[in-house]
């Protein structure tokens, strides 16, 4: 097991009552609202704040176990932290920033400081005292410090969330970069999905204060509780695909489960794995092969469950060859198609929203 | 203006008095100023209360006290005698003594402003950046209260550099020894014909003072500068 937690801590009327695990080196996405306990549980697990009761395990090393009176102080804990507010130390420059990271790593070490400055476009800052940074640049400094700590963990809390959309996207990408070069698992706060699902291979759901569901990030797209905080619209399943070549129109060709999207994006290298996400609102099920369509996408599949949901509609899963999509339907379609689990049916897709170019499943 | 030998010896020693008073209580300062804002303990409140202590009594209350404590048959100096020949009643390191526990409570008090406005995040940054606690202190806490310390250091200076009551008392006021500018200036005043030595010394005890705050001014804002506020 890469990482388990249990912690409980009550303060004032909040009661903290959670508990996951993340079985392999992957980047957790702990997903909820505002105050329902995330920076606190990421608190816990560096150290910063101590729970009445708990157990944090770290590749079978415990850093804390309240009831064997072992805590771990955060400076030996071999957590890197991503503050929201970056925390940059006011009184030294980028460099020295870096530099207090590395000067206190533990060994031994599995990225140098100039693979750090690489992979975070960090030479240009060198030389920058911190007050002279944009937000997204304190963060790409403040990600590069406590990767120089040589952690066995990463914590992000809301590392985004106090830039704006636009500074988001710069620091995103060096986000993915750093999950697909260097496997080191990351535990992600959020409660913005779309970046829970570009970054994340699972995803814990809190709750006030309690953790409610966790899984891999693909089913719990679906999950009720998620889709209550990201609204009905937002709810969709998240597939993998191989990338096969382009077709005579430029489109590239991807293979999902059994059949095969087409999709308009820059070229990809034959083989690429992409990372997908099909809105249940996107989707249109047919119960025979579709012809003469203006829809090109038709993945074909077998209903698995049809589910209850909101606004008079049901959720169709269809297995489309070891992966499951959502599509929503109203009950009366449900009822005039006769959509029962065991019914073959084709899922045209109407739109593709690509989470993920490089994403790499790691063993 | 040239200052005759009686005010340069004046001057010399106050700025002397002060230096020391102000070296020897930094370092105590600081650990106060520390004590008192980041940590919980029994008897905070009453420690707390016996550093302004000197604000509130009488200058000569002090001189007093430290007369009892520190003269030659009191328990502090007598030992400190004893052990070390070091002899604090009547000499300028008696005055330095005197001036040092007159300033100490605007020196912890300019300390604590600082530590307070800083961001307790940051030690808890350092903290997962692998620094233990004497380490976070050096590396993070003391540069950022610097700006504190410094103006501490400063404040405390200046109200050395004026002591009268405490110093009076505890050391008395020998030429050479402990005359510093403000007995110098009182003895003047004390003497017939003295006036014109009196405004003299007045004079120069105004430009030291204005020197001073300036010197301040410039400091806090080249280190204002150093950290980008």
């Amino acid at each position: 097991m890469m990482l388990s937690i249990i912690a409980r801590k009550r303060r004032g009327a909040f009661e903290l009552d959670a508990s996951f695990e993340l079985p392999t080196p992957g980047v957790v996405a702990l997903f909820g609202r505002s105050g329902c306990g995330k920076s606190t549980l990421v608190n816990i697990i560096a150290g910063l704040l101590r729970p009445d009761f708990g157990r944090v395990a770290l590749e079978g090393t415990v850093l804390l176990d309240t009831a064997r009176q072992i805590d771990v102080p955060p400076e030996h804990r071999r957590i890197g932290y991503v503050f929201q507010e970056a925390r940059l130390f006011p009184h030294l420059g980028v460099a020295a920033n870096l530099r207090y990271a590395q000067r206190r790593a533990a060994a031994p070490s599995f990225v140098s400081l100039d693979r750090v400055v690489e992979l975070l476009d960090l030479a240009p800052l060198m030389n920058r005292r911190t007050h002279q940074l944009s937000g997204g640049e304190r963060q790409r400094v403040a990600i590069g410090r406590a990767l120089l700590t040589q952690p066995a963990l990463l914590l992000l809390d809301e590392p985004l969330a106090s830039l704006d959309a636009s500074r988001r996207e710069e620091v995103l990408p060096y986000l993915e970069t750093l999950r697909d070069q260097l496997a080191i698992p990351m535990v992600y706060v959020s409660h913005n999905f779309d970046e829970a699902l570009r970054l994340a291979t699972h995803l814990v759901l809190m709750e006030s204060g309690k953790t409610t569901a966790q899984g891999d990030i693909g089913e719990m797209s679906l999950n009720p509780g998620v889709r209550a905080i990201i609204g009905a619209d937002a709810v969709g399943a998240i597939v993998e695909g191989t990338v096969l070549g382009a077709d005579a129109s430029g489109l590239t060709r991807v293979r999902v489960g059994h059949g095969e999207l087409k999709i308009n994006t820059d070229m990809l290298a034959v083989g690429a794995k992409l990372r997908m996400q099909l809105l249940a609102r996107d989707l249109i099920i047919a119960a025979e092969a579709p012809r003469r369509l203006s829809v090109r996408n038709s993945l074909p599949g077998i209903i698995k469950t049809v589910t209850d949901d909101a606004d008079n509609s049901d959720l169709v899963g269809i297995d489309i060859g070891g992966a499951i999509i959502t599509a929503r339907v109203t009950k009366a379609a449900t009822r005039d198609l006769g959509l029962v689990p065991g019914l073959n049916v084709w899922a045209l897709v109407k739109a593709v929203s690509l989470r993920s170019h490089s994403f790499q499943t790691r063993p | 203006m040239h200052l005759t030998p009686a005010e340069s010896e004046a001057l010399y020693l106050s700025l002397s008095v002060a230096a020391r008073s102000v070296l020897v209580s930094l370092p105590f300062a600081i650990l106060l100023a520390w004590l008192l804002t980041r940590r919980q303990f029994l008897g905070r409140t009453v420690l707390d209360a016996f550093v302004h202590l000197p604000l509130v009594l009488p200058p000569v209350v002090v001189g007093y006290l430290l007369l009892l404590l520190f003269g030659t048959r009191g328990p502090i100096g007598g030992w400190l005698e004893r052990a070390f020949g070091v002899e604090l009643i009547f000499t300028r390191n008696g005055a330095a003594l005197a001036t040092a526990v007159m300033s100490f409570p605007l020196m912890v008090r300019a300390m604590r402003i600082s530590l307070e406005s800083i961001d307790r995040g940051l030690e808890d940054a350092a903290k997962t950046l692998g620094a233990g606690a004497i380490d976070r202190f050096l590396s993070i806490t003391l540069p950022l209260m610097l700006p504190g310390v410094l103006a501490g250091a400063i404040t405390a200076f200046s109200a050395a550099l004026g002591e009268f009551g405490a110093v009076i008392t505890f050391v008395s006021n020998i030429p050479g020894e402990t005359r510093t500018l403000p007995l110098a200036l009182y003895s003047a005043l004390q003497t017939p014909g003295g006036d014109s030595a009196a405004a003299r010394l007045a004079i120069i005890s105004c430009v030291l003072g204005f020197g001073g705050i300036l010197l301040a001014e410039w400091f806090a804002r080249r280190v204002r500068r150093l950290l980008g506020r």
